[in-house]
């Protein structure tokens, strides 16, 4: 059993914390059962799956936060760990062979060539588990602990859409132009969030993903 | 039908934003004062939420290509309908081809202009709310402009002649301080016994690094005892983040929906429209609020609100008949 810690985020507002130190793919899966069993609950209004977390805002007008309380604490002993539905969806990637971008800071960090580097982060199978920061990015979990180089200290200012990136463990891809302390490895022609489509998001939290070298 | 004439990229149209939407990563946006875009929507007999201008830069100066009443609500400012001072918190019907102007802040920071009808801009997931960082909603995804011309929805009610307004608007935040009510938040208990005293007893100036997004504090830096990392989480408005520097940020309408920072408090969703209202340089204090009083002051903010608008539209009716027998 993950211990789990629950606070208030806002009167509105909850946020269950069920992260250990590493991420753990078990814990996700659960977020994401969690996440959406109460989506369809009616006080909630909406449940945000984050990193090993969960946020739910709720109606306050009709429900008090210690109700809310009661609904996550259950739906959560509820839960299992199975991995949730989703498709398996195949992302075009052209990396970057030059060595004069983020993929010459990537090869240093893990030790690696170029075509060791394209190959781990082509292999691997890739879960959305959190959209979010900004409109349709998605955290993705599966990236070979070789890469999961830190964050920039200092994030640059304006990494361009398409942009396919790593940092911290996690693999990404910007879905507009935005800042980010992530690596580009590569860029992709994937549109990953639309205003103009009902669904703006291509993807949807459980998604699998791989990324496929493009030439 | 209205024209801009003078705006700047901080003008936007607004409403209540796309709570609903937050799932996709889009930020929850809307009025940063909510309170008085309902007011100036009350006034005008239309639906609490409906879109209307929040003037965050002054001067802005708008045309009206038809009749069409209107209403100033939050901040207070010089402003004139052609040559007429016009009072704040106050709604009158304009002619086709006069011009308003809002002039100069003389107290709070957002001027709301409410149209009646509403401003007819495409619903976005939602909303008719400006996404600046998303570029979607409001007119075309982007501040206004001079010569954008906006229409309006339709013309439901008569006003009395020069107008009517409200007795007590909201208070504004007095000169150089205000003080807010907040709820600690997951990592509250992270922090270092004097930091957390520190973070409720001393003034936080507002930086000039403060726009819908967030707002950047200074201050005695706060530390934290643990250095745990975080996961990405979803955060709401109004959540207080420390970064390394121990320097606060609040986050508001515009935040991004996740971060990775520690969060030592949330502001209460009624207290949002104080800080909307509280220029650069102004000292907030920050007062801890039990979480049953904090639901019911948001349940007891909606009821009177609701009130409110049953009184109004009752007032309206007895009001016009005076206006006729003049």
């Amino acid at each position: 059993m993950t211990d789990i810690r629950i606070s208030h985020a806002g009167e509105n507002a909850l946020l269950l914390d069920a992260s250990s130190p590493t991420f753990r793919s078990d814990v996700q899966a659960r977020v994401i059962n969690v996440a959406n069993a109460l989506g369809c609950h009616t006080g909630v209004k909406q449940a945000i799956p984050g990193v090993n977390n969960l946020l739910i805002i709720f109606d306050i007008i009709a429900h008090d936060p210690s109700e809310a309380w009661l609904w996550l604490e259950e739906a959560w002993g509820q839960a299992t760990s199975h991995d949730p539905d989703g498709r398996l969806i195949e992302i075009p990637v052209h990396y970057s062979h030059d060595t004069d971008t983020d993929m010459e800071v990537i090869m240093r960090y893990a030790g690696l060539t170029v075509a060791e580097v394209i190959q781990l982060h082509a292999n691997a199978l890739y879960r959305v588990n959190a959209i979010g920061a900004m409109p349709g990015f998605v955290y993705l979990s599966g990236l070979s602990h070789r890469l999961a180089i830190p964050r920039r200290q200092v994030p640059r200012l304006a990494v361009e859409k398409g942009a396919v990136i790593i940092g911290g463990g996690n693999a990404g891809v910007m879905p507009c132009t935005a800042p980010t302390g992530w690596y580009q490895l590569g860029r992709t022609d994937f549109e990953l969030f639309d205003s103009t489509r009902n669904s703006p998001c291509f993807f949807q939290i459980g998604d699998r993903v791989r990324f496929v070298g493009a030439q | 039908m209205i024209e801009v004439l003078t705006s700047s990229a901080h003008n936007t149209i607004q409403d209540f934003g796309r709570p609903e939407a937050m799932v996709s990563g889009i930020s929850r946006g809307g009025a940063m004062d909510q309170t008085a875009l309902v007011l100036g929507n009350l006034l005008l007999g239309n639906s609490p939420d409906t879109a209307g201008i929040e003037v965050a830069f002054f001067p802005f100066r708008l045309r009206f290509l038809e009749d069409r009443s209107f209403s100033l609500t939050g901040a207070r400012c010089s402003a004139f309908l052609d040559t007429l001072s016009l009072p704040s918190d106050w709604a009158i019907t304009a002619k086709a081809g006069q011009t308003l102007t809002c002039k100069a802040l003389e107290k709070g920071c957002r001027t709301y202009i409410c149209f009646e009808g509403g401003l007819d801009v495409p619903v976005v997931f939602g909303a008719r709310a400006t996404d600046l960082k998303a570029a979607l909603g409001g007119y075309h995804g982007r501040g206004l402009q001079c010569f954008d011309q906006i229409p309006c929805g339709p013309r439901t009610i008569t006003l009395p002649a020069g107008g009517y307004g409200l007795a007590s608007p909201p208070s504004l935040p007095e000169e150089n301080a205000v003080t807010v009510r907040v709820l600690p938040a997951a990592e509250y208990n992270d922090f270092a016994e004097e930091s957390r005293a520190c973070f409720l007893s001393q003034p936080w100036r507002i930086t000039p690094n403060a726009n819908r997004t967030g707002y950047r504090l200074e201050g005695t830096p706060l530390l934290r005892t643990s250095g745990r990392e975080l996961f990405s989480h979803g955060i709401m408005p109004g959540t207080v983040q420390v970064p390394p520097s121990g320097q606060p940020i609040i986050q508001l309408a515009d935040a991004n929906t996740m971060g990775g920072y520690p969060k030592i408090a949330t502001v209460v969703q009624n207290d949002l429209r104080l800080l909307a209202q509280s220029p650069v340089g102004t000292s907030v204090f920050f007062r801890t609020i039990d979480i049953n009083d904090a639901v019911q002051c948001q349940r007891d903010t909606t009821r009177e609100l609701r009130d409110f608008a049953e009184t109004l539209s009752a007032l309206r009716g007895s009001l016009l008949p005076w206006r006729q027998k003049q």
